[in-house]
């Protein structure tokens, strides 16, 4: 064993199989070469201006804001599984915890990372904490996933000392056990941010007056899409945790997770997702017949510009909402592994697809009536930071379950986990 | 007292000839940059283009001029821009940005129903000794922040102090006209105060063919726009709300870039 190869294994939890170090060098490579080229778009943009990407005074968002609202969706089950573990003490889904808190950063932070090449003037950023606008759906956003994202650093912090390595050092350990005990508190919070932002990551569309295909009315301050974000987001954030430790469990040929784990999520998701299903329809129906007329559109109007026809709308309800719910809480297929991971993908396509349309149809479709319907492709740039994001998550993730104990069962090195 | 700055276009009078975007160009310090193109350039100020559908004899084209419009009633760019960059000025009713404070979001762009506000992708630039015509009561905004028409204000300043010099508190309607208003060779643009009952331009906005695009959506623009023709004053609607609905086009992308100065 060459020294490199030795040193590498020392920090592997004790216990623990894990590839050589060659084979997972190898693995991460690809994704580096990714996150270089995204990176090297990245200052290009920065340093050049956002003129390297295709977006323009009329898409004046584009694939990033798509990005951005989708994986902070699918994030979502970082701070559900805290809420309900530590909240409703469902202990059963303790051992996903860890790979739900190291999702839920990597979302948040890749979210951020692309929100901060998004804006013309990034250096400015400070200037929403400083000037803040109380009626802007985005000061929330950006006050809540700023916090949110502080919290999951200190919901990561202590899985991170929990390395082998770490661990050795008194000062680490005392501090690990220590920030343990806040854990549940940071659930508590992280639940409240969570709630609030992913609500108004939805409000962001629902307040604009100006884009009719997104404007709905609400209750009190808050627009339908309020709630209904907060909905899909944990409907279906679960579904993507099971989604990716089936995946890793397919890549590294272990089974991580007990069945039952995933059939409470798959559950949980189901029934979620039904809920949101049924409230998107209802609201789909309110914004047709009466939102959206009394603003002098007729419902017609958004469905005649192809690809965004009707079969959109269908998509995003029934295959991807209706389809999967039905799937994840019918017994006999809720029961089926193959059935509940295809549910669980469908439910994250259904996300995913409500972003995509929330963001980009809306801004596609002409309000004015001498407007045409206009399109836009990302640039290169713009597509090598999306790819980028992606492989910063598999690196940050492939290196957390090399090295730290992401599974409860991982190791007896996290024996001290409240409840444990 | 409080004014309402506001205008009405007469669509009937507005020839296309785009004098307006060169003065509003020329005024607000606008870099003519070979690389932006129709979607990409800075036009506070547009001519836009649109018809009636059909052809032949039948075919009628008319020219709409777009700009801010300075909503009064829930201002969507003001409610949405996290750092109060924007702001409705009470004393005037001019939606005023301040792009010294944009972060560049771009949040108030996605919210214009008007698409009437412009981001600076690039760095403005002008070619050697152009500079030396640029305005000097106008700031040039830099890349990666937003900004659109403010009916002049500098011109508005400038009146205010002529009359604190003449120991006025009011200024002279005369000595506070946009520089489009001032371009326009049909005089199609008119430019007053909405408050102001006895003002002309109130008054024309009060005429039975006077009309505001998208009103439906509650905003209260400032900005009229008056038609005899019927089919002009149905544009006003969104697209699919006339029985036969109106097959209109923008303003095509070479002659916008011709109009682009």
């Amino acid at each position: 064993m060459s020294s490199m190869a030795l040193a590498d294994s020392r920090w592997i939890a004790r216990g623990e199989e894990r590839v050589s170090l060659p084979r997972f060098l190898a693995w991460l490579a690809p994704w580096i070469v990714l996150l270089a080229i995204g990176v090297y778009a990245a200052g290009l943009c920065l340093f050049y201006g956002l003129n390297q990407t295709n977006m323009d005074n009329r898409f004046a968002f584009g694939l990033w804001i798509f990005l951005d609202l989708g994986i902070i969706a699918l994030g979502a089950g970082a701070f559900f599984t805290g809420f309900l573990v530590y909240i409703l003490k469902r202990a059963e889904l303790r051992p996903i915890l860890n790979t739900a808190v190291v999702v839920g950063f990597i979302c948040y932070s890749g979210a951020v990372a692309i929100l901060m090449i998004d804006v013309g003037q990034p250096l400015r950023a400070w200037f929403t904490f400083w000037h803040p606008n109380t009626h802007s759906m985005l000061t929330e956003v950006t006050f809540c996933i700023s916090c949110y994202l502080t919290v999951l650093g200190l919901e990561y912090v202590p899985i991170l000392l929990r390395n082998r390595q770490l661990r050795k050092l008194p000062s680490f350990l005392v501090f690990e056990r220590q920030l343990h005990k806040l854990v549940p508190v940071l659930a508590a919070v992280g639940t409240l941010l969570s709630f609030f932002h992913q609500g108004s990551l939805g409000g962001l569309y629902g307040v604009l007056r100006g884009r009719p295909f997104a404007f709905r009315e609400g209750i009190f301050i808050w627009p339908s899409t309020f709630f209904l974000f907060i909905l899909s987001a944990i409907a279906t954030g679960p579904s993507f945790l099971m989604l990716v430790v089936a995946i890793v469990e397919r890549v590294t040929g272990r089974n991580l997770v007990a069945q039952d784990v995933f059939r409470r999520l798959g559950r949980i998701s189901g029934v979620l997702l039904g809920v949101y299903v049924a409230a998107k329809s209802i609201d789909t129906l309110i914004w047709l017949n009466f939102t959206s007329p009394s603003e002098g559109f007729a419902p017609w109007q958004y469905y005649i510009y192809k690809p965004f026809g009707t079969p959109v709308l269908f998509t995003e309800i029934v295959l991807f909402g209706l389809v999967p719910a039905f799937l994840l809480t019918f017994p006999r297929t809720a029961e089926h592994r193959g059935w509940r991971l295809s549910a669980a993908a469908l439910a994250c396509c259904g996300v995913l697809m409500n972003r995509f349309v929330m963001t980009v149809q809306t801004l596609a479709l002409p309000t004015l009536s001498f407007d045409e319907f206009l399109s836009y492709t990302p640039s290169w740039q713009e597509l090598a930071s999306f790819g980028a994001v992606i492989a910063y998550g598999v690196i940050v993730y492939s290196l957390s379950y090399r090295y730290l104990p992401l599974f409860s069962r991982s190791g007896g090195e996290d024996s001290h986990v409240p409840g444990h | 007292m409080s004014a309402r700055y506001g205008m009405v276009i007469d669509l009937d009078r507005c020839t296309g000839c785009g004098s307006c975007m060169v003065a509003c160009a020329a005024e607000n310090n606008v870099p003519a940059l070979p690389q932006a193109t129709a979607r990409t350039g800075i036009t506070p100020m547009l001519v836009r283009k649109a018809s009636n559908g059909k052809e032949g004899n039948l075919r009628r084209e008319a020219f709409i001029p777009i700009l801010c419009m300075h909503c009064e009633h829930e201002t969507p760019c003001v409610h949405v821009c996290p750092q109060q960059a924007v702001e409705l000025d009470a004393a005037t009713g001019i939606v005023m940005q301040m792009p010294q404070r944009c972060l560049g979001c771009r949040y108030c762009m996605t919210a214009c129903p008007y698409h009437a506000r412009y981001f600076n992708w690039w760095d403005p630039a002008w070619s050697a000794g152009m500079e030396k015509s640029l305005n000097p009561g106008v700031a040039t905004r830099m890349r990666g922040v937003v900004e659109k028409c403010n009916f002049c204000h500098v011109r508005f300043h400038a009146a205010k102090e002529k009359a604190a010099a003449a120991g006025r508190r009011e200024i002279d309607p005369a000595d506070y006209i946009p520089a489009c208003v001032e371009a326009c060779p049909t005089g199609a643009i008119r430019f007053g105060n909405l408050s102001d009952p006895n003002d002309p331009v109130t008054q024309d906005a009060r005429s039975a063919n006077a009309f505001r695009l998208l009103a439906r959506i509650g905003t209260e623009p400032k900005v009229y726009y008056k038609s005899n023709e019927e089919w002009v004053r149905r544009l006003a609607e969104s697209g699919g709300q006339s029985d036969s609905p109106t097959h209109t086009t923008r303003i095509p992308a070479q002659q916008a870039e011709e109009l682009h100065v």
